[in-house]
C-alpha cells in the first residue's frame, strides 16, 4: 500500500482535506454546532467544561456554607433551592447529594472532559502540523456524547428522589441497592447512564488522539520533536483508553446487581431502612473497588499529564529557555503512565487488602514519586536564571509547579499504608488531592486559556483582570486547603455533615468558619476569569501579530484566525524540536527554520 | 503532505505514518486493546468471585443437552459445534480479506455472506442455550444447578454465566451487523471504486478479536 493510501485511507478524506483550505459553504449548524473542525469542538469542550465548573464549585459553596456555618440557617437558600434546603439548612441526604456530584462533575466533566477535551483537541493538529484530527466525525461525536452524558447527570439533579450521594467513587453497597439511600434510586441509574456516555465519548477521543499523534505529523515531526504538550496528550489518551474500559465493566456488573437480582458486589446485607435481610451472597464490594480504581488511579494522571504538558510548554516560552531535560520529561511521563496502573491500591489501604499486597503497592506508589521529581526539577531548572516574562499564563504555569510539589509531597504521606491507616478518609486525604490535582489542573486550564486564547480567538485577554485572578485564586487555594491538612492530622473524617457533636472536632468551628469564608470568597473571584474569558471573546485587544509570544511551535505559524484545514497552503515541513529558545544569540528559531550547519548543538 | 517516501526515510520521522497503516487501522488495533481491557476486566471478576467461592456447578453436568435430542446426555458436545461455527467464521473472514487483497469482488461477496451465516448461526445457538438454560430455571439471580459437590448452588455461577456470554454475544452481534455493512458496502462498488478493500480487512480484525474472546469466554465457563 502506497503511503498516502496509508496516511489518508479513503480518498474522500483526503478530498475533505484538500477542499477545506478554499472552499465551503458553512452554515450556522455546520460551523457552530455539530463542527467537525477541532479548533471549534476544543472550543464547545472549553464551554461546556466551564459551564460545569460553575455548577460544580457553586454545589461547594453551598455546603461549605453548611461545614463553615453548622449552627445557622440561611433562609434565602431555601427560596432559591426548594425542598433541597428546608428552613434554610441543607438536609443530610442533599449534603451527600452535593459532594456526590460535585466530585464526579469535577473530576469528569471538568477535568477530564473539559481540559484535556479542549486541549487535545485544539493543540494537536496545529502542533504536529495536521489539517484536522484523523477523524473529525469521531471527534464531533466525541463532544456530543459528552454532552449527553452531561444532560443526563445534570437532570438526575431534578428527579423527586435526588442525585447519587454515595460519593464521586460509588462504592456498592451504597450505589448497588436502591433501597439503601433515596440517591440510590433513579439518581444511581442515571449516573450510570451519564458515565456510559462518557466512557464512549472519551473512547472516541482516545482513539482519535492516538492515531492523529502517530499517524498525521507533518514531514520533519519526528516524535523526538514533538512538543511536550502533545507527548503529555498523547499519554493521556493512552492512559483513558485502557483504563475507562474496565470502569465499564465494573458498573455493567453493578446494573446487573441493582437491576437483574444478581451478587457480583453484594452479600450477607440487612438493609435497616426496609428491616429486610437480603438473600444475596457470595459477592465481594471490595471487587468493585479493585475495579473503580484500575481507572480511578490512572484517572488522576489522566487530569494531571495535560496540565505538565501545558505548563512545560508555556513555562519555556516564557522563561526563554529551551525546557531542561527534554527527553527525561518524556521518559518521565512514559514512567508515570506505565506506574499510573500499578498502583491503584493504595486507595484502599484499609478496605481489608492483604497487608502484605499493601506493601506491594506501597513501593510502586512512592515509585511514582521519582519521575514526578525528575518533572519538578525540570520545571525549576528550566526557570532558574531565565529571563522571565511574567504573562499570565506565565504565572499560572509556575503557580501549577508549586501546587504539584505541595500536594505531591503529601502523597508520600498517603502513599504509606501505616500512615494511611490514620490519614485515610480525613480532610487530610481532601486536602492532598484538592491540591495535587484538582487546584494544580486548574492552574495548568489557565495558563493553557491564557496562552492559547490569542489563538482560539484572535484577541487578547485583560492582563490586570488576569493577575487579580491569578493571585486571588492561589492564595484562596492555599488558604482554603493548607489548614485541611491540620485538620486531617487530628482525625477529622471527611463525608460528614456536622462535626459540632465531636468534643474534639469543636477546635476546629472558627478554622471551619474561615474555610468558607475564603472558599466562597475565591468562588466569586472565578467570574472575574469568566467574564474576562467571554468579555475578550468580542471586545478583547485583536491580536496583530501572527506570533505573539515569539514561541517555535507550529500553531504560530497559521494565520491569526485560522479556517478550517489551520493552513491555507502546504503545511510547513519541520526541521528541528519545538525549545530552540535563547540560542545562538537568537532569541528564538522556529521549528519551521532549516537547521544552519554553523549552528551549535543544543 | 505528499511526498514520495524515499525508500529510506525515517520511519517516524512524520509525514508518514510510521507502521505504514492507515489511521483507522491504527483507531482499530487501539480499539481492540481497550475492548480487551473491558473483557479482561470482566474475566478478572469471574475469577475473583469463582475463587472466593467454596465451590462450583459442574459445566459437564450443566452443559449436557443438544437440541432435538431428547434428553440425551452429551456433555460440551453444542458448545463444541458453536466454538466450531465461529472458528469457521474466522476462517471464512479471512479468505474474505484474502479475496480483497486480490481485489476480487465476487470472491469477497461470497466469503462475506459465509462469514454472516457463520455469525448468525454462532448466535442462533447462543439463544438457543440461553432459552434452554433459562427453561431449566437458570436466570440472573437463579441457579438451579448444585453444586460439584453436593452443597447448595452458588447463585454467581448463573449471574457470570450470562452477563459475560451476553456481553460476549453482543460483540458478536455487532460483529455481524457490521460485516453486513461491510457486505453492502461491497455490492455497491464502495471498494472497487475506491480502490482498496481496506475496510474489510478493519472488520475482519474485529471479528477475530470476538472469535480470541470467546476463546477465553469457553475456557472460563465450559472447561473449569
Ligand atoms: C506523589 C505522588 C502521589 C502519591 C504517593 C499519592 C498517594 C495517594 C494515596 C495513598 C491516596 C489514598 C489516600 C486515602 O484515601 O487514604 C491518595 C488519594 C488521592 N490522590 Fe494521590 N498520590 C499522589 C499523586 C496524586 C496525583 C498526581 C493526583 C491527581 C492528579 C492524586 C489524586 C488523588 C485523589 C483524587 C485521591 C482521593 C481518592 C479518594 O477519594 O479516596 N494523587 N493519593
Ligand atoms: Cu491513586
Amino acid at each position: 500500500m502506497s503511503n498516502d493510501v496509508a496516511l489518508h485511507g479513503h480518498p474522500e478524506v483526503v478530498g475533505s482535506h484538500e477542499a477545506h483550505a478554499h472552499h465551503h459553504k458553512e452554515t450556522f449548524i455546520t460551523k457552530y454546532v455539530f463542527s467537525q473542525d477541532h479548533k471549534m469542538i476544543a472550543k464547545q469542550f472549553l464551554i461546556t467544561g466551564m459551564v460545569w465548573a460553575v455548577i460544580g464549585g457553586l454545589m461547594s459553596v453551598l455546603f461549605r456554607l453548611q461545614l463553615g456555618f453548622p449552627d445557622e440557617s440561611f433562609p434565602w437558600l431555601e427560596d432559591v433551592l426548594g425542598r433541597w434546603a428546608k428552613g434554610g439548612k441543607i438536609s443530610a441526604e442533599n449534603y451527600y447529594a452535593l459532594i456526590t456530584m460535585h466530585g464526579t462533575v469535577l473530576v469528569f466533566f471538568v477535568l477530564t472532559g473539559g481540559l484535556s477535551g479542549t486541549f487535545a483537541n485544539f493543540l494537536i493538529p496545529l502542533q504536529i502540523g495536521a489539517r484536522d484530527m484523523a477523524s473529525p466525525m469521531m471527534n464531533m461525536l466525541s463532544y456530543w456524547f459528552f454532552f449527553g452524558g452531561s444532560i443526563v447527570m445534570i437532570s438526575s439533579l431534578f428527579v423527586q428522589t435526588g442525585p447519587f450521594s454515595g460519593g464521586w467513587t460509588a462504592y456498592p453497597p451504597l450505589s448497588a441497592l436502591g433501597d439503601a439511600s433515596p440517591g440510590s434510586k433513579v439518581g444511581m441509574d442515571l449516573w450510570i447512564i451519564s458515565m456510559a456516555m462518557f466512557i464512549i465519548s472519551q473512547l472516541l477521543a482516545g482513539l482519535n488522539y492516538i492515531s492523529t499523534v502517530l499517524n498525521m505529523r507533518t514531514k520533519g515531526m519526528s516524535m523526538n520533536r514533538l512538543p511536550l504538550t502533545v507527548w503529555a496528550l498523547f499519554f493521556t489518551a493512552v492512559l483513558g483508553v485502557l483504563s475507562f474500559p474496565v470502569l465499564l465493566s465494573g458498573v455493567v456488573l453493578l446494573i446487573f446487581d441493582r437491576h437483574a437480582g444478581s451478587s457480583f458486589y453484594l452479600s450477607d446485607i440487612f438493609i435497616a431502612s426496609t428491616n429486610t435481610a437480603l438473600p444475596n451472597e457470595g459477592g465481594s464490594a471490595i471487587l468493585y473497588q479493585h475495579l473503580f480504581w484500575f481507572l480511578g488511579h490512572p484517572e488522576v494522571y489522566i487530569i494531571l499529564l495535560p496540565a505538565m504538558g501545558i505548563a512545560s510548554e508555556v513555562l519555556s516560552v516564557n522563561a526563554r529557555k529551551p525546557i531542561f531535560g527534554y527527553f527525561a520529561m518524556i521518559i518521565s511521563m512514559f514512567a508515570i503512565t506505565v506506574l499510573a496502573f500499578l498502583v491503584w491500591a493504595h486507595h484502599m489501604f484499609v478496605t481489608g487488602l492483604n497487608p502484605f499486597l499493601g506493601s506491594v503497592f506501597v513501593l510502586l506508589t512512592l515509585m511514582i514519586a521519582v519521575p514526578s521529581a525528575i518533572k519538578v526539577f525540570n520545571w525549576l531548572t528550566t526557570l532558574f536564571k531565565a529571563n522571565i516574562r511574567f504573562t499570565p499564563a506565565m504565572l499560572c504555569a509556575i503557580g501549577f509547579v508549586s501546587l504539584f510539589i505541595s500536594g505531591g509531597l503529601t502523597g508520600i504521606f498517603l502513599g504509606n499504608s501505616t500512615l494511611d491507616i490514620h490519614l485515610h478518609d480525613t480532610y487530610f486525604v481532601i486536602a492532598h488531592f484538592h491540591i495535587v490535582m484538582g487546584v494544580s489542573a486548574f492552574f495548568g486550564m489557565f495558563a493553557g486559556v491564557y496562552h492559547w486564547f490569542p489563538k482560539m480567538y484572535g484577541r487578547y485577554m485583560n492582563n490586570t483582570l488576569a493577575y487579580i485572578h491569578f493571585w486571588g485564586t492561589i492564595i484562596g487555594a492555599y488558604l482554603i486547603f493548607w489548614p485541611m491538612h491540620y485538620e486531617g492530622f487530628a482525625g477529622m473524617p471527611r463525608r460528614y455533615l456536622d462535626y459540632g457533636i465531636w468534643e474534639s472536632f469543636k477546635q476546629f468551628a472558627e478554622l471551619n468558619k474561615f474555610i468558607s469564608i475564603v472558599a466562597i470568597i475565591t468562588f466569586a473571584l472565578q467570574f472575574l476569569f469568566l467574564f474576562n474569558f467571554f468579555y475578550s471573546i468580542f471586545k478583547g485587544r485583536k491580536v496583530k501579530d501572527q506570533n505573539p509570544w515569539k514561541a517555535n511551535t507550529l500553531e504560530w505559524t497559521t494565520p491569526i484566525n485560522p479556517g478550517h484545514g489551520n493552513w491555507p497552503g502546504e503545511i510547513p515541513e519541520v526541521h528541528r524540536w519545538a525549545y530552540d529558545y535563547s540560542k545562538d544569540g537568537r532569541d528564538f528559531i522556529p521549528q519551521t527554520e532549516p537547521i544552519d550547519p554553523n549552528e551549535s548543538k543544543h | 503532505m505528499e511526498q514520495a517516501a524515499p525508500a529510506k526515510q525515517n520511519l517516524w520521522g512524520g509525514g508518514k505514518s510510521p507502521f505504514n497503516v492507515e489511521y483507522g487501522k491504527t483507531m482499530m488495533w487501539y480499539f481492540l486493546m481497550s475492548d480487551a481491557f473491558t473483557f479482561g476486566a470482566f474475566l478478572i471478576s469471574y475469577g475473583t468471585i469463582r475463587f472466593s467461592s467454596h465451590a462450583w456447578p459442574d459445566p459437564n453436568h450443566v452443559f449436557r443437552s443438544f437440541p432435538f435430542i431428547g434428553e440425551m446426555n452429551v456433555p460440551l458436545a453444542f458448545v463444541t459445534l458453536m466454538t466450531f461455527i465461529l472458528i469457521m467464521s474466522s476462517v471464512t473472514m479471512v479468505l474474505a480479506v484474502h479475496a480483497g487483497h486480490q481485489r476480487n469482488k465476487k470472491e469477497v461477496v461470497k466469503w462475506m455472506i459465509f462469514t454472516i451465516i457463520g455469525g448468525l448461526m454462532f448466535l442462533g445457538c447462543q439463544a438457543w442455550e440461553w432459552w434452554h438454560l433459562h427453561h431449566q430455571g437458570a436466570w440472573w439471580g437463579s441457579n438451579p444447578f448444585i453444586n460439584i459437590d453436593g452443597t447448595p448452588a452458588n447463585i454467581n455461577f448463573t449471574n457470570l454465566f450470562f452477563t459475560i456470554t451476553g456481553f460476549h454475544g453482543f460483540h458478536v452481534f455487532s460483529g455481524v451487523i457490521i460485516n453486513i455493512v461491510m457486505l453492502i458496502m461491497t455490492l455497491n462498488n464502495v471498494f472497487e471504486k475506491r480502490g482498496s478493500y481496506l475496510m474489510i480487512e478493519k472488520a475482519g480484525l474485529y471479528w477475530h478479536f470476538v472469535d480470541l474472546v470467546w476463546v477465553f469466554v469457553f475456557t472460563c465457563f465450559y472447561l473449569f
